[in-house]
């Protein structure tokens, strides 16, 4: 069984390969906003979830995306928003939702030339906000 | 497929509570070869299907596999409800396409239940704890054609104890998105002989035994997962010497809809009769809805 021994193990060190930074594997700051500025609009135009930021300031929304993101990828900054729980708290936002906007963010990162397994690395950090956003 | 009905009719009964389609791209797996939701070959703890904990999801799958001396195709149909339970129903057929044996023909329904248990794959990112389900395929062998010439009509007639049976497994499934890798290992206690094709237990063994089957992907973008997968299979027929299965596959998502799934795979030697080792292309479609 030496085929997928070797085919497994090629798997396992693919990652190894690709250790950098997450903060840089988005482009720093400047690649962080410009992911930010083509995600809001998608969220604001996405049919399943546009209803709940109709009444958001969207240049705070911006603000807090990009100091979140920043600070979750190891970068310079520090979020000064609300708590996950208290901002969405009332919104009875669905795990479809969640899904919902999670797929705008990787369109948003397709978008600008993010390789996904840079992707994937944002999205491991965010993930475990499900338990905190998603009430219903 | 009378029971198919039931699921379709079931379906049909919940579509009051519209599907979502709300899970990631992906994350219900695909169809393994014996209906549930996997890889090719092993069954993972993912619910199958696109149903977040507020809806459902169902698909249908049909797969073909090709080696040198055999064909084996599946049909079937799965319904994930709530991200917590999935049932699935699937017709197998195994079919000879070399003399003396390309008139064989056996059939295999297989109707399986899988609970997910404990843990979260996709939201479970900062725990250790995987996802894992407990899961059963109960497993009927409906006959074997093409033998008439040697009196042989059921699986029990080759050697095996039993023309049923049921396998037991428990699976834990960790997506890593950090490294964009997915690994699975399954246990699996059984006494299927080549997945049940050719019956259960035989003159080499009864009872069940626990086989490990495992499997590793690399997430290589949403829409695009290729790995490779390990299914260990007991050896109880003394005509039938077999060995482990395995397999590398690619598959493809280009919507929540589809996806479909190209592998090369190995099931091993067959019958002591023929001792090439059977290997070919595994192909697998599944639309989901």
């Amino acid at each position: 069984m030496r085929i997928p021994a070797l085919a497994l193990a090629a798997l396992l060190a693919l990652p190894a390969a690709a250790a950098d930074s997450l903060f840089e594997g988005l482009g720093g700051k400047a690649g962080i906003g410009r992911i930010v500025e083509t995600f809001v609009p998608l969220i604001q135009n996405d049919p399943r979830i546009s209803e709940s930021f109709k009444d958001t300031d969207i240049k705070n929304l911006s603000l807090r995306l990009k100091q979140q993101f920043c600070e979750l990828a190891g970068g310079p900054c520090k979020y000064g928003g609300k708590d996950m729980t208290t901002i969405h708290d009332g919104l009875n936002i669905t795990t479809a939702q969640f899904n919902a906007l999670a797929e705008d963010l990787q369109d948003a990162m397709d978008r600008n030339g993010v390789p996904a397994s840079v992707q994937n690395k944002l999205l491991a950090k965010l993930a475990p906000m499900q338990r905190q956003i998603v009430t219903k | 497929m009378k029971a198919a009905w039931i699921l379709l009719a079931l379906c049909g009964a919940l579509s009051v509570q519209a599907q979502d389609m709300g899970k990631l791209t992906a994350t219900g797996g695909v169809s393994q070869v014996e209906g549930a939701g996997g890889g090719g070959l092993v069954p993972w703890a993912l619910i199958t299907g696109y149903g977040t904990r507020d809806s459902w999801g169902a698909n249908a799958h049909a797969t073909l596999v090709r080696t040198q001396d055999y064909a084996l195709d599946s049909a079937g149909v799965a319904l994930g409800l709530a991200d917590r339970v999935e049932i699935s129903l699937a017709r197998q057929e195994f079919r000879g396409s070399r003399a003396p044996l390309d008139q064989l023909r056996i059939r295999q329904d297989i109707a399986g239940v899988k609970l997910r248990v404990a843990g979260d794959a996709v939201y479970g990112q900062d725990e250790a704890l995987p996802q894992i389900a407990v899961g059963v395929m109960v497993k009927r062998n409906r006959g074997v054609d093409g033998l008439g010439a040697l009196g042989v009509g059921k699986v029990t007639q080759l050697g095996a104890r039993s023309e049923n049976g049921v396998d037991y497994y428990v699976a834990a499934t960790r997506i890593d998105l950090a490294r964009s890798l997915l690994w699975n290992a399954t246990l699996r206690a059984t006494k299927a002989n080549q997945l049940g094709l050719l019956g259960f237990g035989g003159d080499q063994g009864g009872g069940y035994r626990a086989q490990l089957e495992l499997s590793g992907a690399y997430l290589v973008h949403r829409r695009l997962v290729a790995g490779a997968e390990y299914r260990m299979k007991p050896a109880n027929l003394g005509v039938d010497p077999e060995q482990d299965a395995w397999d590398v596959f690619v598959a493809w998502f280009p919507s929540k809809r589809w996806s479909l799934t190209a592998a090369y795979v190995s099931l091993g030697q067959i019958t002591v009769f023929n001792p090439t080792r059977q290997r070919g292309l595994y192909l697998s479609a599944q639309a989901g809805f």
